[in-house]
């Protein structure tokens, strides 16, 4: 085992465990109310009773931070989950049978392809107005054609053993052979596709809160913060850093931790890395 | 050969037809009533009716499609709600800005992506070769609309040296490029990071083949082998991301325009969902998922031109 697998997903987890853990926290102890109001103190530099300052209301930026935290992880879970429970489904109907099926799973998943997710949220936020909400199920819906394409793949690879064979021989249905056998050895790479869109949700929902499609004020966001300190960025262009330092964070943090996650359920990954 | 083509031109004009059943259903079936969403909750039934007659709405929904798909056919995308002009006239309007962005970003890119690629395959583990994938890892997670503001910070409003939004139209050329400079090298540097890390496993792969052994044996100066026998055989990946990033452009492009205050068809697509102008979005969506869908077909096309074998495995 070379030096840089462990490297990548060493930092990868260490930034996923800090996201996850000031996500965790936030839900029953931020220093101030992510959303109290003190305008006396507005624009107060790093302090100690402030860490990282507070904004144009006052309100504390690590508190908001946290929370925000809450929010992004948040959604990214449910949208992930959501995506990567139907699709996976998918895939296995569509290893499992076969023939028309697997060609109409196939081929709506290709139409899934031609939105990318911010196109996709932002036509469901045009229709149904702005909100988390929109953009979980967004996100969720464009998850469920790549992980039908990655449980497929995986899948039909499985099907072709011997073991699979021999149980089918023993009278196992095609859902008993797909639960027992076919899930668990295509778990691998549906974990690793996880953890890559895990980076991709959090991305997509900065942008659309961003962009004032996805949470509403009061909710607190990375994107919806970095929107509020571009009016302020000669004031005070403080504010526009912390919000995408955290997205940068939770990112890259998702992405090197899927990374490694591939290299090592890839053993050709793993004889191409440079010794 | 012709049989590849015919069939994939099939595919391209099934799956456009499938995008815009998507679209119309999700912008005209699934919310329910059109006219409540453009007017709002506190419209009047009598305002509500007069709209959905001026708009065609009480046709029936297979109607109204085939109206939209026909019209839109011959060029006709309707009214624009909230511009009371064309949605066609809007768009033809809008469109120089935005394709100027996109070819500008994309071309930014692949130079970008091509000499970091390339350098960092050259340096195979060394320290180029780190920091180059140090920045692709960092280009992937940094967020469009934050490295515009860091740049913004940086060039306009500390250094002045560009301004920091806005577009001066195109009557000054000189202004206009100025205008476009930061758009350009933001959407530009978060899309190569991508690239670039494709371009250096796809050259280090060739890197390993025999005939780039020989050409070193034969004295070929390092520069001459990367970019004559190298690259063109890395190509299938890297033209395959690069169509896959068309998608990401489009998204760039509508994130990248309302970060700069740029007057183009992404910008055009967040005043239309502002102003509940649900025709210009729909026509606005389609547009840009058309162009991904077309992005596609083309890369497609693209690999047979680029590899023979895939031509012969595939006629």
């Amino acid at each position: 085992m070379n030096a840089r697998l462990p490297v990548n997903i060493l930092i990868g987890a260490a930034l996923v465990a800090v996201v996850m853990f000031a996500a965790l926290l936030s839900a029953i102890w931020t220093p101030y109310p992510y959303a109290g109001i003190d305008v006396a103190n507005k624009f107060a530099a790093p302090s100690g009773a402030h860490w990282l300052g507070t904004d144009q209301l006052g309100r504390d930026l690590v508190s908001q931070l946290m929370a925000a935290a809450g929010n992004s992880m948040g959604v990214a879970v449910v949208a992930v989950g959501i995506g990567c429970s139907i699709g996976t489904a998918l895939g296995l109907l569509a290893a499992a049978k076969g023939g028309w099926i697997e060609e109409l799973i196939m081929r709506l998943s290709d139409l899934g392809f031609a939105f990318p997710a911010l196109l996709f949220a932002i036509m469901l936020a045009a229709a149904f107005g702005p909100s988390l909400s929109m953009v979980v199920i967004a996100i969720a819906f464009i998850n469920i054609p790549t992980f039908a394409r990655v449980t497929r793949a995986a899948a039909n690879q499985i099907w072709r053993r011997e073991y699979v064979f021999a149980a089918r021989a023993a009278g196992m249905s095609t859902f008993a052979i797909s639960r027992d056998h076919i899930l668990p050895n295509i778990a691998a790479p549906v974990i690793v596709q996880a953890t890559i869109e895990f980076a991709v949700a959090i991305l997509v929902e900065a942008a659309l809160s961003y962009l004032g499609l996805g949470a509403q004020p009061p909710e607190p966001s990375w994107g919806r913060m970095l929107a509020e300190a571009q009016t302020l960025m000669y004031l005070a262009p403080q504010l526009a850093v912390w919000p995408g330092l955290c997205i940068v964070t939770a990112v890259l943090g998702f992405g090197l931790l899927g990374d490694g996650l591939r290299d090592i359920s890839d053993p050709r990954l793993a004889r191409r890395r440079p010794a | 050969m012709s049989y590849f083509l015919a069939r994939r031109i099939a595919g391209f004009v099934l799956t456009l037809w499938a995008v815009s059943i998507v679209v119309f259903a999700v912008m005209n079936v699934l919310p329910g009533d059109p006219a409540l969403t453009i007017l709002g909750l506190d419209s009047t039934d009598e305002a509500r009716a007069a709209l959905r007659e001026r708009l065609g709405l009480d046709a029936p929904v297979v109607q109204r499609y085939l109206a939209w798909v026909g019209g839109a056919l011959r060029g006709d995308l309707g009214q624009s709600y909230s511009f009371g002009v064309a949605v066609s006239g809007l768009i033809a309007e809008r469109l120089p800005l935005t394709v100027s962005l996109a070819i500008s970003g994309m071309t930014l890119t692949v130079c970008l992506a091509l000499v970091m690629g390339l350098t960092a395959a050259a340096r195979h583990g060394r320290a180029g070769d780190w920091a180059i994938m140090l920045f692709s890892q960092l280009g992937i997670a940094v967020p469009v609309f934050w490295l515009s503001m860091l740049l913004v910070l940086l060039f306009a409003v500390k250094l002045r040296w560009l301004p920091p939004g806005g577009f001066p139209g195109w009557s000054d050329p000189v202004a206009a490029a100025r205008a476009l400079v930061l758009p350009t090298v933001a959407l530009a540097l978060v899309q190569s990071a991508v690239l670039a890390r494709v371009t250096r496993s796809a050259a280090l792969e060739v890197m390993r083949l025999d005939f780039v052994r020989t050409a070193r044996a034969s004295g070929f100066a390092p520069g001459h082998i990367m970019w004559r026998h190298v690259l063109p055989n890395a190509l299938v990946p890297i033209v395959t991301i690069v169509g896959l990033q068309f998608a990401g452009l489009v998204t760039g492009t509508i994130v990248i325009e309302n970060v700069f205050y740029l007057p183009g068809l992404g910008r055009l697509l967040f005043q239309s969902i502002a102003n509940r102008d649900l025709v210009t979005v729909q026509a606005l969506v389609m547009l840009f998922a058309a162009i991904v869908v077309t992005a596609n077909f083309l890369v497609d096309i693209a690999y047979v031109l680029i590899d023979p074998r895939l031509r012969a495995g595939r006629a």
